[in-house]
């Protein structure tokens, strides 16, 4: 039996499984993959969002803003790589361009003080290969890029570290809510018992919510579909360039990421299919149009990778957090396009909102607690390499040290893909060419599989 | 700085490996092979089927039985190899430089570069869909199978229909994987009818011409290929084909500058780049040659070496082959003047030096993604396609 059961591993329930841990409490983490992660919280634009561009008042423009100060003073000491560029948001024409100062206005409603509307020239001499026709720009000197691979990693790492049980391919399926416990009970008749339930299912977070009696929001998933470039365009660039949103169109931005390359897009498509994470013929060639647009030079560099990730979209325009004491349940819903950000600061919230409910809990001292350090990830960052081994992703620069560190880690990589957002094998710009074989066979020698399951075969 | 080698060439490949045989046989005192990976020999290393070394050893051979014996040639010819050290960059004749120990530098009199090529992958092509397993390039596919033995899949879809792409067939017949069609975007396919017969032909492989991938399809394991014009393909593998990009990151970080559309780096008639003292040979500079012409070319830019070591020599300045559609690149190699159409044409193509016209081709069909040479053109400065 065990107090608190979060549902989903994403970056949001690892998060709050971690915060539960700091606390007298026994948690599980039940995640529906085999991995923690690897839904949504691995394709998406990872930026570190300052909230200046949020609705005023709202709670994501809180938990945002709390978020971002909670999760920038965390990252350094846990190994995840920000890097302080900063973004500019830049008008193409002069409808843009008049909606700057209301942009400025809603940065300075919304507690950030440091953003600047600047005039074109200025733009242009910030970012000199942007393409032409720039009417205007506003810096917003505190978005940061942060590796969204590493974060959630981190967090469960924490997490199984100071005592969680995290339970992967429990995909929860139903639930019987007695008056004193709630037994969870997976696809595969697995059960689980605890006091209390975490909501943090993301795109299935409705699906969830239901299953508990309740209603009030749908997801309605919006594809965000990427672009990555190759590392030989990073110099393009020195800082995140953010559209302007208008009433017809939220746009596409272009990004450095902390790997050292440059993203384009993401779009954004209403779906239906909460599965449906391919890109589309369409969707490539809106973001190239945008693209050769913003930074023309862009479109001479190769392609290192696309993706698309889905926004837990609902049909309100905030998160859908709500406490429940009749079911000992808290629900955090609707976390659609800022969830990296504010992950922090909504497990400060869940702990606020099981007390409300009933829980209560005292902090561990800080003697009781095991914090972890993952290896950064990012490009300015010191790398395995740089201290020598031998380098089997030449592309990425990842030693055989760091594969077999990743499937004998804490929270261990169960496939290629687990195995990239640790080390960013097979990551780079090759794709596999020349390492693929060996990286299979290397796995497969830490863990004993058949080098066919690393490949994906079984 | 007094440099610790007279030679230094980066990557250990068969133009790399050619080269610095050479360098030794003309006397070079020392000259090392940086080499990335564990193992010398470059892309023939897993390269299991004959095809390789009629030009430079007379003989047909295997990729691993010749990386083999180029990597034995070397170390008899006293050259050092040192492997698992990959290049990071160089300033001059100053190379940066990491491998098991770290990091350290070396700093050579001459620079060769012989980093070859690789296919462009799935994303590099924009291919729509998911993301699942069982997507792979000629490359990855040969290490799977000839390195390590393994099985790839039951049925497979093959992209592209170059020599290489036929190469694939071969590869996934041998590791028992039924191909069930090529696919190329061009009207035909651009190999020799020979080998087409003795791979597709063989293995009644049909080839769909005309289109391309549309849209991969599969979550966790590749299901089908949809086509540009609507048709679906079951399989649970697909194989991208050829599509050649030099690894050019070195040559470009170093600031050299390339051809457009090759994506390689400028050279002259003598392996020149624009820096004194940094040569580049290989795939790297022409996309993609067989392995016998890099060998070649490592065997002849050694006379320009020597020429730089001991008299300074070089070049006043560094011009590409100006070219225009549909002529897609020139540039110099060991068998002449090697280039390539962008599209099945017939006419004649012109060399010239200046304003001289040098030579004129036969008339005849080019066939795009074939390698084609004309010989014996020293100081070529256009090639033009008369109708
Ligand atoms: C294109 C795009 C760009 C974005 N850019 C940014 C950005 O720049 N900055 C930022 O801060 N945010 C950004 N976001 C938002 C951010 O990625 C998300 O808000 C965040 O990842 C949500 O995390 P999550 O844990 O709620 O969801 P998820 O990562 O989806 O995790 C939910 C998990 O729950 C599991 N699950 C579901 N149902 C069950 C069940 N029944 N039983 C067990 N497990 C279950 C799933 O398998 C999944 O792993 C972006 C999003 C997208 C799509
Ligand atoms: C799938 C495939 C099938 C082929 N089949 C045939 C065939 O049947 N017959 C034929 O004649 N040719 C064939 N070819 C073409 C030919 O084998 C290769 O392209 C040829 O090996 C090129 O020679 P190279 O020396 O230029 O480069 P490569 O053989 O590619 O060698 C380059 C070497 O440089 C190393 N390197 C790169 N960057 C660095 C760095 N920064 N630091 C250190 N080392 C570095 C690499 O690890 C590699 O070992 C094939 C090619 C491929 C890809």
């Amino acid at each position: 039996m065990f107090d608190v059961a979060v549902v989903g591993g994403g970056v949001v329930g690892c998060a709050v499984a971690r915060e539960l841990t700091r606390h007298r409490l026994t948690v599980a983490l039940l995640e529906a993959r085999n991995d923690v992660g690897a839904g949504t919280s691995k394709a998406n634009t990872a930026i570190l969002h300052t909230g200046f561009d949020a609705v005023p008042g709202s709670t994501e423009a809180r938990l945002v803003a709390r978020g971002y100060g909670l999760l920038s003073a965390y990252a350094p000491a846990a190994g995840i790589s920000v890097e302080a560029t900063g973004a500019v948001l830049v008008a193409w024409d002069d409808e843009q361009a008049a909606n700057l100062p209301a942009l400025a206005e809603k940065a300075v409603a919304n507690e950030y003080m440091d953003a600047e509307v600047i005039d074109a020239h200025a733009v242009r001499q910030l970012e000199p290969n942007l393409g032409d026709g720039v009417t205007g720009g506003m810096v917003v000197p505190g978005e940061y890029l942060i590796d969204p691979w590493t974060t959630p990693i981190a967090f469960a790492t924490e997490a199984v570290l100071n005592g969680c049980e995290l339970l992967t391919r429990f995909d929860v399926a139903r639930c019987a809510v007695g008056s004193e416990s709630t037994v969870l009970t997976a696809t595969d008749g697995r059960k689980v018992q605890t006091r209390y339930v975490v909501n943090a299912a993301g795109l299935y977070g409705d699906t969830l919510h239901h299953l508990f009696g309740h209603a009030g929001f749908t997801i309605r998933p919006r594809r965000g579909e990427l672009i990555v470039f190759d590392k030989l365009a990073r110099p393009l660039l020195q800082r995140t360039i953010l559209p302007v949103p208008t009433a017809h169109t939220k746009g596409v931005l272009v990004a450095p990421t902390v790997f050292g390359n440059i993203m384009l897009g993401p779009t954004a498509d209403e779906i239906e299919d909460r599965g449906a994470t391919g890109s589309t013929r369409t969707g490539i060639d809106t973001l190239l149009a945008k693209g050769h647009r913003i930074l023309p030079a862009l479109m001479h560099e190769e392609v290192t990778a696309v993706y698309a990730g889905l926004r837990a979209a609902t049909e309100h325009s905030d998160y859908q957090l709500s406490a429940h004491a009749e079911s000992r349940y808290v629900c955090l819903g609707g976390i659609r396009s800022t969830g990296l950000t504010s992950s922090m600061a909504l497990a400060e919230q869940t702990v606020a909102l099981l007390a409300s409910i009933g829980l209560t809990t005292t902090m561990r001292e800080a003697d009781e607690w095991l914090s972890a350090r993952m290896t950064p990830l990012g490009e300015a960052d010191e790398r395995p390499y740089q201290r020598g081994g031998a380098v089997v992703c030449q592309c990425e620069r990842v030693t055989a040290g760091e594969i077999d560190a990743a499937i004998t880690s804490t929270v261990p990589a169960n496939d290629v893909d687990g195995l990239r957002r640790r080390t960013r094998v097979l990551a780079g710009r090759c794709q596999g060419f020349y390492c693929a074989a060996n990286v299979c066979a290397l796995a497969a020698q830490s863990d004993g599989r058949a080098m066919s399951e690393w490949m994906g075969l079984q | 700085m007094t440099p610790d080698v007279d030679v230094a060439i980066v990557g250990a490949g068969p133009a790399g490996l050619s080269a610095a045989i050479e360098l030794r046989r003309r006397g070079v005192g020392r000259v090392v092979v940086l080499e990335r990976e564990q193992v010398a020999g470059g892309i023939p290393r897993h390269t299991a089927h004959l095809g390789y070394g009629a030009r430079d050893l007379h003989r047909m051979t295997t990729g691993p039985r010749y990386a083999a014996l180029l990597t034995r040639r070397a170390e008899k010819a006293g050259v050092e190899i040192q492997l698992g050290r990959s290049v990071q960059s160089f300033v001059g004749g100053q190379l940066f430089t990491t491998g098991a120990s770290g990091q350290s530098q070396i700093q050579a009199h001459a620079v060769v570069l012989a980093t070859g090529v690789r296919e462009r992958p799935r994303a590099a092509r924009l291919v729509p869909g998911d993301r699942p397993a069982g997507v792979l390039t000629t490359g990855s596919l040969q290490q799977f199978t000839t390195l390590h033995h393994q099985r790839v899949g039951t049925r497979a879809v093959v992209v592209g229909a170059e020599h290489v792409s036929f190469s694939a067939v071969l590869t996934l017949a041998h590791a028992g994987c039924k191909v069930a069609a090529m696919v190329t975007a061009l009207p035909r396919h651009q190999t020799y009818a020979p080998l087409r017969i003795a791979t597709a032909g063989r293995h009644r492989v049909p080839i769909h011409t005309g289109v391309t991938v549309a849209e991969i399809v599969g979550r966790s394991r590749v299901e089908a290929v949809v086509l540009t014009d609507g048709r679906r393909i079951e399989c649970d593998t697909i194989v991208f084909t050829g599509d050649w990009i030099p690894d050019h990151e070195l040559a470009r970080s170093a600031g050299l500058p390339m051809l457009s559309i090759a994506k390689s780096p400028i050279i002259d008639d003598g392996w020149h780049t624009e820096q004194s003292g940094v040569f580049a040979i290989g795939n790297l500079v022409h996309p993609a040659e067989t392995a016998d012409v890099c060998a070649l070319d490592g065997r002849a830019v050694a006379e320009h070496v020597m020429d730089w070591l001991t008299l300074g020599r070089w070049p006043a300045a560094v011009a590409p082959i100006n070219v225009s559609s549909p002529i897609a690149w020139a540039a110099a190699s060991s068998v002449g003047v090697t280039f390539r159409v962008e599209q099945f044409v017939t006419g004649s193509i012109e060399v010239s030096s200046g304003s001289e016209v040098r030579h004129r081709t036969k008339r005849k069909q080019w066939i795009p993604n074939r390698a084609y040479h004309v010989k014996g053109f020293t100081d070529c400065s256009e090639l033009r396609f008369r109708r």
